[in-house]
């Protein structure tokens, strides 16, 4: 194993993935070191959701290996991936619609210290204060978004798997959403993106990776020169 | 109309809350067993056909408990839904953790097939004429109101009934505990993900739910006959009751619950021959207008 690989937080080799009979990861490797922020580019169907779901444990069947922390996941149920410090934001942003927002905060079990108090997480996110007594399903979309990641930063989770935080968002939102990430990306989160929008993946992420029909097809160790993200743009229009 | 005015000008005022009382007493056991099997309902996703013979079971088990251990019924009121509720984790964990992958309707027909293996070998030891349970010494006797009389038994199985049914609707929607409940029903998958261990909160909440009809069976033992069939006798009804409510709300399996037995109450001082009918129009009315039940959270 390469030193790049034993010092990355996430080591992703050789990943398949199936829903069902059908097999949608062909061999997937790709990783994350510590404190980076990481993207997953692709179309609708490349299998960039589906990476997030094999490594938090939830396809019908997934092979390969992904080393966490160096330790091997592939065969550990979710809830034991979780208990290791891997914090997941789903695509729908699992808001749940018989909680409450706070209730909905406050769900994701604590899994070790050093995670942010609900004070800290009401100055990066003051809509939630405001609406904490409200059903979660109530909220804006972007308020939404914002509830989906502030829950999974009180855990003490310190790798965050984000499967596309703008989706569907006003541009106003998708701003402020990338200020929270580069926030975050400051006090020492690693991060693994998952998205489509392209200038908003160039200005937060340290590298890109892109995905094309589950298998990956491109990687750009460094980001944001113009021309390599006009080449990503290929792949997501063309 | 004058027909109406005749039966209540001739009716007692005694004999018409006596009526009410028993359909609240009969509501109060609905409510119970509405309860759990929402419960069951919303995190396993498997109608509960064998909650019947879960209640049967705790009421059988006071008995056998009695006739050949002297325990009493205090004592049974504990202990009986303990080993009832240990028999449904059992269950949970090596039978119907199987069929959840599969269509509901094994489910179904699996706690169906489980209900008639209990009923049947306890028809078979016992036959099927009911048991008398007598009545604990603390609590026979009675209250004379003035416009009815109000035996105590009673009034501890209504104070009883609405006190769990409440203590569970408040655990259920107030509590910690109760948000990863709630959470679990909803999207088990997302709280996997979490880190908790939703397998184990479902073989939990079936043993409490298991184990609440089985509580409602000790409390049924005094007034009902104990009798193996005793469950299948009440189940259809509760079922009902679930679809009155609005499948999976707690709230609503509690209220039609005493609501369905009130009704029937109602029913039986205007038009007796109705009174084992009048819930399965009562359901038909509420589908008509509410498709997914009165506190039906879904359209």
């Amino acid at each position: 194993m390469t030193n790049e690989a034993t010092s990355a937080v996430l080591c992703v080799r050789d990943l398949h993935g199936w829903y069902g009979d059908s097999h949608v990861l062909h061999a997937v490797s790709f990783d994350v070191r510590p404190g980076q922020l990481v993207t997953l580019l692709g179309r609708n169907g490349a299998g960039k959701s589906t990476t997030l779901k094999a490594m938090m444990g939830l396809l019908d069947k997934r092979r390969g290996s992904i080393l966490f922390r160096g330790k091997e996941t592939i065969a550990a149920q979710a809830n034991q991936i979780a208990r290791q410090g891997l914090a997941y934001c789903p695509e729908d942003r699992g808001i749940f619609a018989t909680l409450s927002v706070e209730e909905n905060l406050r769900l994701p079990p604590k899994i070790r210290d050093g995670g942010m108090g609900i004070e800290a997480i009401y100055r990066l996110f003051p809509n939630l204060k405001d609406r904490a007594k409200s059903v979660g399903t109530k909220l804006s979309g972007g308020e939404q978004q914002m509830l989906a990641i502030a829950r999974i930063l009180r855990t003490g989770a310190d790798t965050l798997l984000l499967d596309e935080p703008t989706e569907g968002l006003a541009p106003v939102i998708v701003k402020q959403i990338g200020a929270v990430i580069r926030e975050l990306k400051g006090l020492g989160y690693t991060i693994l993106l998952v998205e489509q929008n392209i200038k908003f993946a160039a200005k937060v992420a340290d590298q890109h990776y892109v995905l094309e029909n589950g298998r990956v097809v491109e990687h750009i160790p460094h980001a944001a020169h113009a021309d390599e993200v006009r080449g990503i743009a290929n792949y997501l229009h063309a | 109309m004058h027909n109406l005015m005749d039966t209540l000008s001739n009716l007692s005022i005694d004999a018409f809350m006596g009526q009410l009382m028993l359909g609240l007493i009969n509501g109060a056991f609905y409510a119970m067993l509405s309860l759990g099997l929402a419960l069951i309902f919303g995190m396993l996703n498997i109608v509960n056909f064998v909650h019947g013979a879960q209640y049967m079971l705790g009421a059988m088990l006071a008995w056998i408990l009695l006739q050949t251990l002297g325990i009493n019924y205090w004592v049974s009121l504990l202990l009986a839904p303990f080993i009832v509720g240990a028999f449904g984790l059992l269950l949970e964990r090596f039978v119907l953790r199987r069929v959840y992958a599969l269509d509901p309707a094994y489910g179904l027909l699996l706690t169906f097939g489980i209900a008639l293996l209990l009923e049947g070998s306890f028809r078979q030891k016992l036959g099927s004429s009911g048991q008398p349970y007598a009545i604990p010494a603390e609590l026979r006797g009675g209250w004379d109101l003035g416009f009815m009389y109000m035996p105590t038994y009673r009034a501890w199985v209504l104070i009883a009934s609405i006190t769990i049914c409440f203590a569970v609707w408040y655990v259920f929607e107030r509590t910690r505990l109760g948000s990863y409940l709630r959470a679990a029903t909803e999207k088990p998958q997302l709280v996997r993900a979490f880190g908790i261990d939703v397998s184990k909160m479902i073989n939990l909440t079936y043993g409490l739910g298991v184990a609440l009809a089985a509580v409602a069976g000790v409390l049924a033992a005094p007034i009902y006959q104990v009798s193996p069939l005793m469950g299948s006798n009440i189940i259809i009804v509760v079922f009902a009751v679930v679809v009155i409510g609005g499948l999976g709300s707690m709230s609503g399996a509690i209220v039609s619950g005493f609501l369905v037995g009130f009704v029937e109450g109602l029913t039986k001082v205007f038009y007796p021959a109705a009174s084992s009918t009048v819930v399965f129009v009562l359901m038909a009315c509420v589908l008509l207008v509410k498709p997914a039940g009165l506190f039906g959270r879904r359209a």
